[in-house]
């Protein structure tokens, strides 16, 4: 009998790990780079990585579905004739018709509607389907303007002037031919069937300084009745935060890079931005350092799941936030009823991403006729509604939980964290230690 | 605005409703002219001592007349539809930015973004225009006198840009299907911006835009057409160098 050397174990490197080579290999294949649709999927500091303390002798609870724990939010306070009232602090984010389906878009409205709070449009113009079926809609100024004219600013609730997004700070928007149809090609004044790459950048302004000027023009076509919210990606948040509430916002929102896309580069969905934890303290310190807390609103999204997420946004100084790809999964994206259709198509249910090609079984990101028949706009929208309802529950629950009668009443102190990272980034103390990284110089 | 709130300048001015900026403020024009509805027999209007002020006259949707004495700041008649608005002086940045329809003209020059996003209408710039004129236009007619800036007609959807003189660097830089037309020198063509031959049809069109802007003893066959190229419509990546 022969001695054999007992074998290693076959070991793969951390490095080049699975994913890593088949995207070598894909790369080396086709000569181009991966697009794919949502937000960073990489495992990032979150808001997993917070916990609430509870009530303790020095914090009595309220009880439990008796006391009143309020939700509502003002939007658009400080210079709008018209601020928009919300019953309950978690929007809807803007995504456009084009990428989404008319009856997607129809169920966001009617979803958002039933909740009392607000969707948004996108870069493709405002639909008669939402604007017909959202009671308050806001309306995106972005880079591209497709479909902008002064009739639907006048008929919004609110403009957002896009100045990034979290997937992609510094990308503009991607809408590969496939997805164009006649509807969409005609909404934006595009051929049918081309590659839309949307500018990156306005066209008409650049710096805080053209900004103002820009805002003051909105202003003057709306006459000075409608909020003015400012979007950026999870780039600079003190400096855009503070930037935006010079050049004259109500409303500053913030996406961090967990938030999603209908599509860009893997590449740079992955490196490009900051992670929602980061951003959020940040933005607050710049609204407190300018006097501006709770008078310009802060709207933070990117990667909320659930009425914790939202009660520890709203703990660390958040004003609302807004829901994207929860949004849709409460419509029915990446549902595993469809997983033999997601087998077809190389990937499976939750893992998802192709959004851009417009062959979504679940009829969602898509401008296929006979695809987008599988939403029912009307049991969609409640789904969504349903989903609303579970996480302002959620969230009024933990808030009671700390003696809280308003949502807008949790605070840091109610926060620990359970990573040294987290607790930097969120600037609470590291669970069981007084310790906050990187304050008072340590 | 009552009668004794009015200067002597804006009661010397006759039938048209005056409207002096120097004793208004900026709210109160774009309020006014806001509240106008068709029918309204206030069809014409005098903006006096604009003095560079932004946002002058934006978002008007009757078909008025508005003459600005003075020369304005960014955004003059931004998102005009169905207005004729004069600007007599020189004009900021993004003038007639998204126009849907109606008619601007300004007797002086105009900065960057001239146009820009315009959807319908047309804006006549009887001096030169600065950097991105026309950029990401969507359909509408821009007719330049003098020379236009680099980077002009940058993404432009839709519509036609005549230039009279010439044109800086990088002309119709990944432009979709409008229309260039320049009489002069293009520095350069931006990416996927090719010449292209001009038909009957094309001489038409400019002789008629000529027409509309008021432009006199200028032929259509001195113009040049570039357009598309459309190689860069869907992605392909051996044309990656091309950007």
């Amino acid at each position: 009998m022969t001695y054999r050397n007992p074998p290693t174990t076959p070991r793969k490197s951390a490095t080049f790990d699975d994913y890593t080579l088949s995207e070598i290999r894909r790369a080396a294949a086709t000569g181009i780079y991966d697009i794919r649709g949502a937000g960073a999927k990489r495992k990032l500091p979150h808001f997993d990585d917070l916990l609430f303390l509870g009530a303790s002798i020095s914090r009595y609870p309220l009880e439990g579905y008796r006391e009143r724990c309020d939700t509502s939010v003002v939007l658009g306070s400080r210079h709008a004739k018209k601020p928009i009232e919300l019953k309950i602090p978690i929007t809807i984010a803007g995504m456009s018709f084009g990428s989404l389906s008319g009856p997607a878009k129809e169920a966001l409205g009617r979803g958002a509607t039933l909740s009392g709070t607000s969707t948004t449009t996108g870069d493709g113009g405002m639909t008669e389907e939402e604007r017909g079926h959202s009671k308050t809609l806001v309306y995106q100024y972005l880079p591209s303007r497709y479909g902008m004219n002064p009739r639907d600013l006048r008929r919004a609730d609110a403009i957002e002037v896009v100045v990034g997004q979290g997937a992609k700070p510094g990308g503009g928007g991607m809408l590969l031919g496939q997805k164009i149809s006649d509807r969409v090609a005609e909404m934006r004044t595009l051929p049918k069937g081309i590659d839309q790459r949307s500018a990156s950048r306005h066209p008409d302004w650049t710096g805080p300084d053209d900004l103002e000027i820009k805002i003051l023009e909105l202003r003057e076509i709306t006459d000075w009745e409608k909020p003015i919210y400012v979007k950026v990606g999870g780039a600079r948040p003190y400096y855009d935060t503070a930037l935006a509430v010079k050049a004259g916002a109500d409303v500053v929102v913030v996406d961090g890079m967990q938030g999603g896309t209908a599509a860009t580069q893997e590449v740079f969905i992955e490196n490009v931005g900051q992670p929602t934890l980061a951003c959020i303290r940040p933005a607050v310190q710049a609204l407190q350092d300018l006097g501006m807390h709770r008078k310009v609103q802060l709207i933070v999204s990117g990667g909320i799941r659930n009425g914790a997420d939202v009660a520890k946004a709203l703990a660390l100084g958040v004003d609302a936030v807004s829901i994207g790809t929860a949004a849709l999964v409460a419509l029915g994206d990446n549902d595993p009823r469809w997983e033999a259709e997601y087998n077809a198509l190389g990937t499976t249910a939750g893992a998802y991403d192709d959004w851009h090609e417009g062959r979504d079984p679940a009829g969602i990101t898509t401008q296929d006729p006979e695809l987008m028949k599988r939403v029912d706009p009307i049991a969609a929208g409640r789904r969504l509604a349903n989903y609303l309802k579970v996480m302002t529950l959620e969230a009024q629950t933990i808030a009671r939980a700390c003696g809280k009668n308003s949502l807008h009443n949790l605070e840091p102190e109610d926060l620990v964290a359970l990573s040294i990272e987290a607790a930097a980034m969120a600037g609470v103390p590291l669970a069981g230690t007084n310790w906050i990284p990187g304050k008072n110089g340590f | 605005m009552p009668a004794n709130t009015m200067s002597k300048a804006e009661r010397d001015q006759g039938h048209a409703r005056v409207f002096d900026l120097s004793q208004h403020s900026l709210r109160e024009l774009n309020q006014a002219l806001h509240k106008l509805t068709p029918g309204s027999n206030e069809t014409a209007w005098e903006v006096l001592h604009p003095k560079g002020s932004h946002s002058v006259a934006v978002g008007v949707d009757q078909p008025v007349t508005i003459d600005v004495r003075g020369s304005v700041g960014y955004y003059c008649a931004g998102m005009n539809d169905g207005a004729t608005i004069t600007v007599h002086g020189s004009a900021g940045p993004g003038v007639g930015e998204n126009m849907m329809s109606g008619s601007i003209v300004i007797k002086g020059d105009a900065s960057q973004y001239a146009g820009a996003t315009g959807r319908g209408g047309l804006l006549v710039i009887e001096g030169n225009a600065s950097s991105r004129c026309g950029i990401s236009m969507k359909g509408i007619d821009i007719v330049v006198h003098g020379n236009i800036g680099h980077m002009s007609a940058f993404m432009a959807q839709s519509g036609n840009l005549v230039v009279l003189g010439d044109a800086g660097d990088a002309l119709g830089d990944s432009i979709y299907e409008a229309r260039l037309f320049v009489r002069g020198k293009v520095e350069s063509l931006g990416a996927d911006c090719i010449a292209k031959e001009m038909r009957a049809e094309h001489l038409e069109l400019v002789q008629g835009l000529l027409d509309k802007a008021g432009v006199t003893g200028v032929k259509a066959s001195e113009f040049k057409r570039y357009g598309s190229a459309r190689k860069l419509y869907n992605f392909n990546i051996d044309n990656a160098d091309a950007y």
